[in-house]
């Protein structure tokens, strides 16, 4: 993309880092790439908050009659492990850190629409996972992350209600983000940046925010009820009361699952973004890409009932919640073939954000497949609640959320800091990373085929040898995590310069800001002439 | 934010002539009225989505427990509910005043219709309230204090009644938050528009004040059928 001829400094020694040095310039700023590196601090925390609680899980699964703690314990520690990974870390990873940095700078614009709003979600968010981890430390709550009831609103005796209000408030702050996304999008796009000439990130932050602002409400309110029987002890969803709990599961997932491509669908914009800047070539199907996030913005609201296959839920509805699900596969596939064939007669090279979306290309497909096999509704009755759900979804969450999140980190992180980490320890990281992954989760497909049901702290001795591997598996990716913060925070120090576009990528925040961007992005704001990945025109970095 | 950029011209929005009114993120005025516009009606789309849920669970408990909720819809007076629903259209009206005034420049017009909407509000209000003591008078407040005469039951089992109960506290209680915060908010568009910070040239927190309130009288307009008209053909 090129602007208009303007005679401009080529590097500003003052950027939106260095402007300001106290912690007020920081606490209160409306930048939305500082608020971005707010976010990035502390979701990386709640990240490892998440993944200590996870850690301790896979160690307790070493033995068949649970190696460390009590089963109590046990159900504890999976309940946080889903909550903070769910709410505080998958939900809000990409589109807080990379969605607040890039989507103003990719649309041409000095700012989100509304800044101080933006600030106001990151305090919401922060206020909303306080209460959390309240619960957290004062005891646990142990429903698991989906909050069921009647054993949430009812039966259970531990800190439901903070955690179920951390989760309600921290739900504002999704509400809020996505409505300033839409808006941005809408209204400050720059002259001459049209919709088709926006980057594929952009159309999935979009379809991501159309999510956060239409479901999040419905899990805000079925919050409020539980919160509503558990005080005054009406039968809103407790059977004994005449109250109803498939209506409970109808109301959670009618926005838990929505939320799951508020998961992987930023995920798929990054690695959009990734496979063209590696293979120097324009995205094949650009608007195919593009729609096909819509597309799942859209059926993801209407399958919500293959969560209920065995709960009591008609069969008949269970039929066209299974035919529906099948249909999210289709626009899933459209954007693999799509990443594919925009490899094919490439120049790719293979730099660390490559490795993270190969690998996410890889994992994601193996994970939409056997989403396929619990869409269909006899398998489901066999797999239902066991470890083949759980493989599932981790092939989705961590092999594809997570990996794509890292490999766009890694991408824009020369962009965000202005320095370059070294990319052997990264690529290191990210085969550590991939074969750890693999290593903890197909185990668990077995796992589960087999039979060993989730959330039990104990299983028979036949299953060991698979839950010892999965538990050496999860060591591995646990270093793999543990690498990059190390070397990324070295980089800060001891990187070299990445200078404006170090690999030489197309796009606003590549072609047109400096590294780190100054405070308001742009000298002048750019005039967009062309299509969105014009690699022919980039030429091949000498790295 | 105040950080000015050291380099010259650099990037700051602040060289040139600007309008005071434009906040630093916009290019022009239009872009920034027609973002905060968009910005209202997505934020009352997750309204929608907020009570729709409610709505649901309302609708799915009336079907199961038909007669419990008809006899609950008994125990409430249609006649409070129609004064209250002719009170808050009234402030709808004297709102959309507010709006047109501030249009025309009219600073002490949209000052008089702002606190008319918010008088029309607390009087909404006061009405909402007498009605909530009338049923704890009549030991009908789900969960605390629930005792309800056979004559109030009218055959049904008091566990629907309560729970039809526990509906119309729950989502008339909601609502009048939705009140309070709407006529705080009028309160400080008054104010801002009585010392001369909002004029026509920039009227746009007017009409998005004016947004949310029409919003929060569309959502009585179906409580007051939901609850009080539909009483079902039981007489």
């Amino acid at each position: 993309m090129s602007t208009a001829v303007v005679e401009r400094p080529l590097y500003n020694p003052v950027n939106y880092l260095n402007v300001k040095h106290t912690l007020k310039s920081w606490l209160l700023t409306t930048d939305h790439k500082r608020i971005a590196l707010l976010y990035l601090g502390s979701i990386t925390m709640l990240f490892f908050v998440g993944g200590f609680a996870a850690m301790l899980m896979r160690l307790n699964l070493l033995e068949p009659a649970g190696a460390i703690v009590h089963p109590e314990t046990y159900n504890k520690l999976f309940t946080m492990h889903g909550i903070v990974m769910v709410w505080f870390f998958l939900i809000p990873s990409i589109p807080t850190t990379l969605g607040n940095f890039l989507i103003p700078i990719m649309v041409g614009a000095r700012d989100l629409a509304f800044p101080k709003l933006n600030l106001l979600s990151w305090y919401i968010f922060i206020f909303g996972s306080a209460f959390t981890l309240y619960a957290l430390v004062s005891g646990g709550v142990d429903t698991g992350w989906t909050f069921y009831t009647p054993l949430s609103s009812l039966y259970v005796t531990t800190h439901v209600m903070a955690a179920a209000a951390g989760v309600f408030i921290t739900g504002f702050s999704s509400i809020l983000t996505g409505l300033n996304f839409i808006v941005t999008v809408h209204k400050m796009r720059a002259p001459g940046m049209t919709w088709f000439r926006l980057p594929l990130f952009v159309w999935s932050m979009y379809a991501t925010s159309v999510i956060f602002v239409l479901a999040t409400p419905v899990l805000a309110i079925t919050l409020l009820l539980i919160g509503l029987e558990r005080g005054l002890h009406v039968g809103i969803f407790d059977p004994a009361l005449g109250g109803d709990p498939i209506l409970f599961q109808h109301l959670f997932w009618f926005y838990s699952h929505p939320a799951v491509y508020i998961m992987i669908l930023p995920g798929m914009g990054v690695v959009s973004e990734l496979v063209a800047a590696f293979s120097r070539k324009r995205v094949f199907g650009y608007k195919a890409i593009g729609f096909s996030s819509m597309a799942i913005a859209l059926f993801g609201f209407f399958v919500w009932g293959h969560h209920m296959f065995v709960s009591g839920q008609s069969v008949y509805a269970g039929m066209v919640f299974s035919a529906l699900s099948f249909a999210v596969a289709i626009p899933s596939a459209i954007k693999v073939f799509n990443w594919t064939a925009t490899l094919y007669k490439g120049s790719i090279s293979f730099d660390a954000p490559m490795l993270y979306a190969l690998g996410f290309i890889g994992l994601f497909t193996i994970g939409g497949l056997t989403g396929l096999f619990l869409a269909a509704l006899s398998v489901d009755v066999h797999v239902h609640d066991t470890y083949f759900v759980i493989a599932h979804f981790h092939y989705i969450m961590v092999g594809g959320a997570v990996m794509a999140y890292l490999g766009g980190i890694h991408f824009w992180w020369p962009k965000i800091t202005g320095k370059l980490y070294p990319d052997v320890w990264a690529r290191l990281a990210a085969v550590i990373i991939f074969v750890g992954f693999n290593l903890t989760f197909f185990p668990q497909y077995l796992l589960g085929y087999l039979g060993m049901p989730r959330r039990y702290a104990m299983y028979p001795a036949e299953f060991q040898m698979l839950n010892v591997m999965s538990t050496a598996g999860a060591s591995i990716l646990g270093l793999g995590y543990l690498l990059p913060l190390v070397y990324l925070i070295w980089s800060l120090r001891y990187g070299p310069d990445a200078g404006p576009n170090p690999f030489l990528a197309t796009g606003l925040e590549w072609e047109e800001t400096q590294s780190p961007p100054t405070t308001h992005n742009f000298e002048e704001i750019p005039v967009v002439t062309q299509d969105a990945y014009a690699y022919e025109n980039m030429g091949i970095p000498n790295v | 934010m105040s950080d000015t950029v050291a380099f010259p011209g650099a990037g700051n929005p602040h060289a040139g002539n600007r309008n005071p009114a434009l906040q630093e993120q916009f290019e022009h005025i239009e872009q920034q009225r027609d973002a905060s516009n968009f910005g209202i009606w997505i934020f009352l789309a997750t309204e929608i989505l907020f009570f729709g849920g409610l709505f649901t669970t309302y609708i799915v408990y009336r079907m199961i427990y038909f007669p419990g909720f008809v006899s609950g819809s008994h125990l409430l007076e249609r006649h409070l509910g129609a004064l209250m629903t002719f009170v808050l259209l009234g402030s709808s009206f004297t709102m959309a005043l507010a709006v047109h005034s501030i249009r025309l420049g009219k600073r002490k017009l949209v000052v008089l219709f702002l606190i008319l909407t918010i008088l029309l509000g607390v009087a909404f209000l006061g009405v909402k309230f007498t009605e909530y003591y009338g049923k704890w008078n009549e030991h009908l407040v789900p969960g605390i204090d629930f005792h309800p005469s056979a004559n109030d039951l009218q055959g049904a089992t008091p566990q629907s009644v309560e729970l039809f109960l526990c509906f119309y506290f729950f989502m008339t209680g909601l609502h009048a938050l939705h009140m309070i915060v709407g006529i705080g908010l009028l309160a400080v568009m008054a104010l801002l528009t009585w010392y001369g910070k909002i004029t026509a040239e920039h009227y746009n927190r007017i009409e998005v004040s004016g947004l949310y309130w029409h919003f929060v009288d569309i959502i009585w307009i179906y409580l007051f059928p939901l609850l009080y008209l539909i009483t079902g053909n039981r007489h």
